[in-house]
């Protein structure tokens, strides 16, 4: 009898473990939607992210580590849209049981060719939805701490909203003329619809499309006759095209624009909000007078 | 636009088209010489082989400095030397042959390559990062190409006796001269000089094919090696040229308009070539006759 109870209380212990407090295990396919989990779970959750900082999420490969992770999730926090073509092999492979939450769930997809754009995050309003879609998932995860995800979430959307209000006083002081830019890839769709700057890629959608000389002579012509004024690089492609054609245009190379990834804690683009003050910060100083 | 104006405006117009074309002249005056040897040698595809070789110094450059062009190039010709140097020498002292003992030490330097890449865990490409685009040329692109073509061909001129002896009949030059297995060597850091900078100048398609291609062009046209490097020399520029013109009036990417342009010479050279040729061989009696 003594020994049964010795083995019920073990099995008890491995199914729900003592611990001082239980955190929700989350996993966010990358970083941007790691930062957004972070703020709204704040520390009733364990973060975990797949594509790390300075990782590129359209050509990513999963590791067995990343299984594990998947493994041990209450909740997948995805993007959607197209982003993740890798998931559902990892989920299936990983046997996970977790709640896969869409955070682009709600926002209105814009198209880039043929296939809905994924980069709905450039654009800080898509982001309020973001955040309400994450906090509802981890309020049905753990209804326990509803009110901390609540009191998180409002806080970081009052943030947003700041941020949303700066991006368009500092878009406002840039004359209209002026507000149009290239960058290496279709990355700032949402960003150019919501706030009204022009964005030209050289390259489709995709980092593996190689372009023809025709395209490159197109966007010389191009950029020489709407006299766009800057030519913006991304943390993660080869900048010497871009740098070639800001040569041959009289364009300004604006710095980098952050699109896909966070920065690692030294770099200038550690969260979210740091990214998009550093875009705008990038973008003022080079299409400002 | 007249047909003329079509083959100029280009590269009257667009610095990078003038660029690219330079570029692939440097290319093809260092690159074909080495195809038509590596053909000889038969070692046509070492130039894939080390497209992967070269992953491990690549990853150790991007380890210690980030994603630093120099570093990770730097690393990547040290690796790319290891890989050639410990094959050849493997080759020359057992009886493995060359693109056996190639192909083991390429495949061990890729498998450490990419262990290394996921120490870091970052998923970036890196050699896709490293590989550059003809469309890209800066100013210390054109000038890694330019050097390359010079160096290449004066260590060509200096060791060219052994080593055509050695592509033709290796074992009379072991019986008079020892300067095989040093010229071999040589030949070896050349070939990896040219491509790693290729690679990293052009990408690897137009590395690769703008040595390999030409080679097998000149091959149905001489029979003599200085006769098939001026063969190969010259159907490398005109593919370039004819290529980069393609891909400004058609939108074909420049790197596969080149080597398709290239390809389809090597058609023409299989089918109507002076030396070997499909009809020359098909109808042997006219030519005599002439």
């Amino acid at each position: 009898m003594r020994r049964l109870s010795l083995i019920l209380f073990a099995a008890a212990m491995a199914i729900h473990p003592l611990r001082a407090e239980d955190r929700l295990n989350v996993v966010a396919s990358f970083s941007i939607l790691g930062d957004l989990v972070k703020n709204v779970g704040g520390d009733k959750v364990d973060v975990a992210t797949l594509v790390g900082p300075n990782g590129d999420v359209h050509v990513y490969a999963p590791a067995p580590s990343d299984a594990k992770k998947n493994a041990d999730a209450r909740l997948l926090v995805v993007n959607g849209l197209g982003l993740e073509g890798w998931l559902p092999r990892l989920v299936q492979s990983a046997g996970s049981k977790a709640t896969i939450v869409t955070a682009s769930n709600g926002i209105a997809p814009l198209q880039l060719g043929s296939d809905a754009d994924p980069h709905a995050w450039q654009s800080v309003p898509n982001v309020r939805i973001y955040v309400a879609n994450i906090r509802d998932a981890l309020i049905a995860a753990d209804p326990a701490d509803a009110a901390v995800f609540r009191t998180n979430a409002d806080r970081y959307l009052r943030d947003l909203d700041a941020l949303d209000a700066e991006v368009r006083a500092a878009i406002a002081k840039i004359p209209p003329e002026r507000r149009k830019v290239i960058t290496t890839h279709n990355a700032f769709g949402y960003f150019a619809a919501a706030y009204g700057v022009g964005f030209v890629a050289p390259v489709g959608v995709s980092t593996e499309s190689e372009p023809s000389a025709r395209d490159i002579a197109t966007l010389i012509q191009q950029i020489k006759a709407a006299k766009i004024p800057a030519v913006f690089l991304e943390n993660l492609s080869d900048d010497r095209l871009i740098r070639r054609i800001a040569a041959e245009t009289g364009a300004k190379a604006g710095g980098i624009l952050y699109s896909d990834s966070l920065t690692d804690e030294k770099g200038p683009a550690p969260t979210y909000i740091a990214l998009v003050r550093h875009n705008i910060k990038a973008l003022t100083s080079a299409l400002g007078n | 636009m007249s047909f003329a104006s079509a083959l100029i405006a280009p590269f009257t117009e667009f610095e990078f088209m003038r660029r690219a074309l330079a570029a692939i002249i440097a290319l093809s005056l260092g690159g074909a010489p080495i195809g038509v040897f590596l053909m000889l040698r038969r070692m046509s595809l070492v130039g894939d082989a080390m497209a992967h070789a070269i992953l491990p110094g690549a990853a150790v450059g991007f380890l210690l400095s980030g994603l630093n062009l120099f570093a990770m190039l730097t690393g990547g010709l040290i690796a790319g030397f290891l890989v050639a140097i410990l094959a050849g020498v493997v080759s020359r002292s057992t009886g493995l042959k060359e693109d056996a003992s190639l192909a083991t030490f390429y495949l061990a330097s890729l498998a450490l390559g990419v262990s290394i890449v996921s120490v870091k865990g970052t998923n970036i490409d890196l050699l896709h990062v490293l590989f550059g685009n003809i469309l890209a040329m800066d100013d210390q692109t054109l000038l890694v190409v330019a050097c390359n073509a010079t160096i290449t061909l004066v260590v060509l001129a200096l060791i060219y006796r052994p080593l055509v002896i050695e592509s033709v009949d290796p074992l009379f030059l072991r019986s008079v001269s020892r300067a095989g297995t040093p010229a071999h060597l040589v030949f070896l850091a050349l070939v990896v000089i040219n491509l790693v900078s290729g690679f990293q100048a052009l990408g690897t398609l137009l590395a690769v094919g703008l040595m390999i291609l030409p080679a097998g062009i000149a091959r149905f046209w001489s029979h003599d090696i200085t006769g098939m490097i001026c063969v190969a020399v010259v159907s490398a520029m005109l593919s370039g040229y004819a290529g980069l013109v393609l891909s400004f009036q058609t939108r074909i990417p420049s790197g596969p308009a080149i080597i398709l342009v290239a390809a389809v010479l090597y058609i023409a050279s299989v089918l109507f070539g002076r030396v070997g040729g499909v009809v020359r061989q098909l109808f042997p009696g006219r030519h005599l006759e002439a």
